[in-house]
């Protein structure tokens, strides 16, 4: 997978200032793929929504359909680190100045040359309200995006960011071709090309002969379609109606392990449910109730009885375990009902009734209700669960009581995540903490191309998060898919299910 | 049965349906105006649906403006309206096409779905009825009854869930889901079609089923009926020659009401079956805040009731000979 690529693994990590060195095993194909097989996949979300415009990509169908049909700058593997893909190679000196020299050769599915006025226009157009991007926030850095060339691009940022070819591997920065506003059918360099697109009903998609990565990609045809329904979905698997699906209800995953025709992959991602405490009201923006709170999570109850054993521990900050710059020193809080009851007292707020809003909106933030309110009780704590509906929950509810559940999808970088959620000034700090030290890190990090020292501020706004912020993350839920033992080439990507959402490009059938 | 009585029979029926025509429109534009006005109390609109939780101020401020919503409500419903009387549904806000295409590819399948149920569940529920109806307190009308009660009350989730474990799980004959696309054969839709279809059959067959019994045996009580039947008429004539005649409107109009149910409320069948119809895309049209979308499928469920509810109303008067000569 990786030998195809012109240039040396040394290089590349060098050039991205990428510190990780991988065994070479790990990139090891267990078996010789090859080309044909057509295979139906169902995503969970199907609408009049989906779309072939990765700006406004929002689910996981749309993720993957737009990995089907376009190739990004960059991309990432398994261990998300960046890549070259469209692009060749990439450099920075002071990671603001940014110089990516382009891949000769690529050509659009409409037989068009790819050059560097696509990756302008592509870029450039997250900044345009009009184009609805998912990813206009981030796209804001982009100080200038420049053609210095038929095969050079120069981005300048508004300050220095050493994670650029992460960001950019995400499937809303992917290329389109210059001056594409209309997205009735996709027009990319992507490894497949778009032979039907019907909003809310299904997308067919042939094998690209003329990719540019050699031999890729093996499927002949991949139909794609949407079962919002988990039942539904395993059920399709079962009877073969369908060869791959994700989100399975860790339920099911008793049904599908007994057929012995399928088998399921877990994707140990950063994806969690957190329990929301406002700062900025009472009596949740007390540290007391805070340590309280967060002394009542049953960890292990909440991964044992929720997930059946599919999610990861966590310790209250957002960066999972498997994570490169993720700190193993920090004490891992325990249920520990005597602290708490210490903690609740000490931030008096006695037997007044509290509500507590939780929907299946944010995964398994109902049932997280229900534990909490149960330990709540035994420690004299009145908690309330308010069980609101899914429709809605985002603009009505999240963030806007003392007591909420958020849900967060796992993000490429830490810098992404602690700029989305936990940065004092950004829109989703959702417990509304604010820390200057924590921000001042963020900025340094994120300028900072020394893995080591990265790592070191990683780890302490890590600790910053675990003891002073006002949420709790009890666990990082594992992402599972199914899919027919037929299809070969299956791994894990943290990102998401569907290997990140790139099985199209990577996975062959043996049947 | 004399011409004139049929000519103005006729005529009735054209006047009774020249006047549900004119309260159709009338109908149609109330349910329009109360589905607008609830709509718009549901929580966000569809810039901050598109955008997501990842949105901010500005770009939700930016769409809005572009899908017009930022524009007063009653503006936006009269031009709604506008559109709608010179035969234009609008664009979608969120499929970026018009609603009209939107529909167009959602309709058919809904029609389809609907017309192969009623195919199968009108004959099945009629020969019920009346076989049970004739042969009140005996033995098969309290096997149909047993039947037809414990159908009405279980769920049709139940009845779906349970059909596709055992036929396409276990025995994998059928598919568990129906795909419509445009470029399948008949045979592959008529195999993906069928257990939705077997789904929806069993639920509007029991219902029928006992409306039509209801309505025989309210008839069977009457004097003509003992009349008849002193006179030696065989029971199979008596049931379709006196009693069916005016039985017919209650059977229709039971009909009518299921055959309506069957395009809009087919809504849970849809979903398991991952049916792409008409109502499954009217959940979906809610849910993104979609409100021209939302309109044109309401109207549609809404014409569609009343043209099944004119139709029944129209074959009463039709079928029953007193109705036809009055």
């Amino acid at each position: 997978m990786i030998d195809d690529l012109p240039f040396s693994r040394r290089e590349l990590l060098g050039t991205l200032g990428a510190g990780l060195l991988l065994p070479e095993s790990a990139f090891a194909a267990p078996a010789r793929p090859r080309v044909g097989g057509r295979i139906r996949v169902a995503g969970m979300s199907s609408s009049t929504a989906d779309t072939l415009d990765p700006a406004k990509g929002a689910l996981s169908n749309d993720y993957v359909r737009h990995f089907m049909f376009y190739n990004g700058l960059t991309e990432l593997d398994r261990h998300l680190i960046a890549r070259p893909a469209l692009a060749e190679r990439i450099e920075s000196r002071d990671q603001t100045t940014w110089h990516f020299r382009l891949r000769r050769g690529v050509t659009f599915h409409d037989g068009a040359a790819f050059t560097s006025r696509d990756v302008v226009w592509s870029l450039l157009r997250h900044k345009i309200p009009a184009t609805g991007s998912k990813l206009a926030t981030i796209a804001e850095q982009f100080a200038e995006v420049t053609a210095s060339g038929p095969y050079d691009v120069t981005i300048r940022l508004i300050g220095p960011n050493a994670d650029l070819p992460a960001i950019l591997a995400q499937s809303h920065f992917m290329i389109v071709r210059a001056g594409q506003k209309d997205f009735r059918t996709a027009n990319g360099t992507g490894p497949y090309l778009c032979a039907r697109f019907r909003p809310g009903v299904r997308t067919l998609a042939r094998r690209n002969p003329n990719y540019w990565k050699p031999g890729k990609p093996y499927l002949e045809e991949i139909e794609l379609i949407g079962i919002p329904d988990e039942v539904s979905r395993v059920n399709a698997l079962l009877s073969g109606d369908v060869q791959l699906i994700n989100a399975i209800n860790p339920r099911s995953t008793k049904r599908v392990l007994a057929s012995p025709r399928h088998g399921l992959l877990e994707t140990k991602s950063g994806l969690y449910t957190n329990l929301i405490m406002r700062q900025d009201q009472l009596p949740t923006g007390n540290a007391d109730f805070v340590a309280a709170m967060k002394y009542l999570i049953d960890r292990p109850l909440i991964r044992r009885a929720l997930f059946r054993d599919y999610a990861t521990i966590a310790n209250d900050h957002p960066i999972p375990p498997f994570h490169p710059y993720y700190r193993n020193d920090l004490p891992q809080t325990h249920l520990d009902l005597d602290k708490a009851k210490w903690h609740l007292r000490r931030a008096g707020i006695g037997r007044a009734r509290l509500p507590v809003y939780a929907s299946t909106a944010a995964e398994g933030s109902v049932d997280m209700a229900s534990v909490l309110q149960e330990y709540g009780s035994r420690v004299g704590l009145n908690l309330a669960v308010n069980r609101v509906p899914a429709d809605g929950y985002w603009s009505t509810h999240w963030m806007r009581h003392p007591l909420s559940f958020g849900n967060n999808n796992p993000r490429p970088t830490a810098d992404l995540i602690f700029s989305l959620f936990y940065k004092s000034d950004a829109a989703w700090n959702e417990s509304g903490w604010k820390n200057a030290r924590f921000d001042r890190l963020l900025i340094e990090a994120r300028g900072e191309s020394d893995q080591s020292r990265r790592k070191q501020l990683y780890g302490e706004m890590q600790g910053l998060v675990h003891h002073h912020c006002g949420v709790g993350i009890p666990v990082f839920i594992s992402l599972i898919d199914g899919h027919d033992k037929r299809l070969k080439g299956l791994y894990p990507v943290p990102l998401g299910g569907f290997m990140g959402y790139q099985f199209a490009e990577h996975a062959w059938w043996e049947g | 049965m004399t011409g004139g009585s049929t000519a103005s029979g006729l005529k009735m029926a054209l006047i009774l349906a020249g006047k549900r025509f004119a309260s159709s429109l009338l109908t149609l534009f109330l349910v329009s105006l109360v589905v607008f006005t609830i709509a718009q109390l549901l929580p966000g609109d569809a810039a901050e649906e598109t955008l997501g939780q990842s949105a901010t101020t500005q770009q939700i401020a930016a769409l809005r403006h572009e899908m017009g919503l930022d524009r007063p409500a009653h503006e936006r419903y009269l031009s709604w309206l506008g559109g709608m009387i010179m035969g234009d549904p609008g664009q979608s806000l969120v499929a970026n096409m018009p609603v009209s295409e939107v529909i167009s590819s959602r309709l058919p399948n809904s029609l389809l779905l609907a017309a192969l149920t009623a195919l199968v569940a009108v004959p099945v529920a009629l020969s019920i009825g009346i076989g049970s109806a004739m042969n009140r307190g005996g033995r098969i009308d309290r096997a149909l009854n047993i039947f037809t009660l414990s159908m009405v009350a279980v769920p049709e989730f139940l009845v779906a869930t349970l059909a596709v474990l055992v036929f396409s799980v276990k025995l994998r004959w059928l598919p568990s889901i129906a795909l419509a696309s445009d470029d399948m054969s008949w045979g592959e839709y008529l195999r993906g079609a069928a257990m939705p279809v077997l789904t929806l059959s069993i639920i509007v067959i029991a219902q029928m089923a006992r409306m039509t019994r209801a309505a025989v045996i309210d008839q069977m009580d009457r004097p003509y009926v003992e009349m008849a039947v002193l006179k030696g008429v065989a029971p199979i004539r008596v049931v379709l020659r006196h009693i069916m005649p005016n039985a017919i409107a209650p059977i229709v109009n039971a009909m009518a009401l299921s055959l309506s149910y069957l395009l809009g409320g087919a809504v849970i069948v849809e979903t398991i079956f991952n049916y792409p119809g008409l109502a499954s895309l009217m959940v979906n049209a809610v849910t993104s805040r979609d409100m021209p979308l939302l309109q044109a499928c309401a109207m549609i469920f809404c014409a569609a009731y009343l043209i099944l509810m004119l139709i029944a109303d129209v074959t009463a008067i039709l079928a029953n000979p007193r109705l036809r000569a009055q």
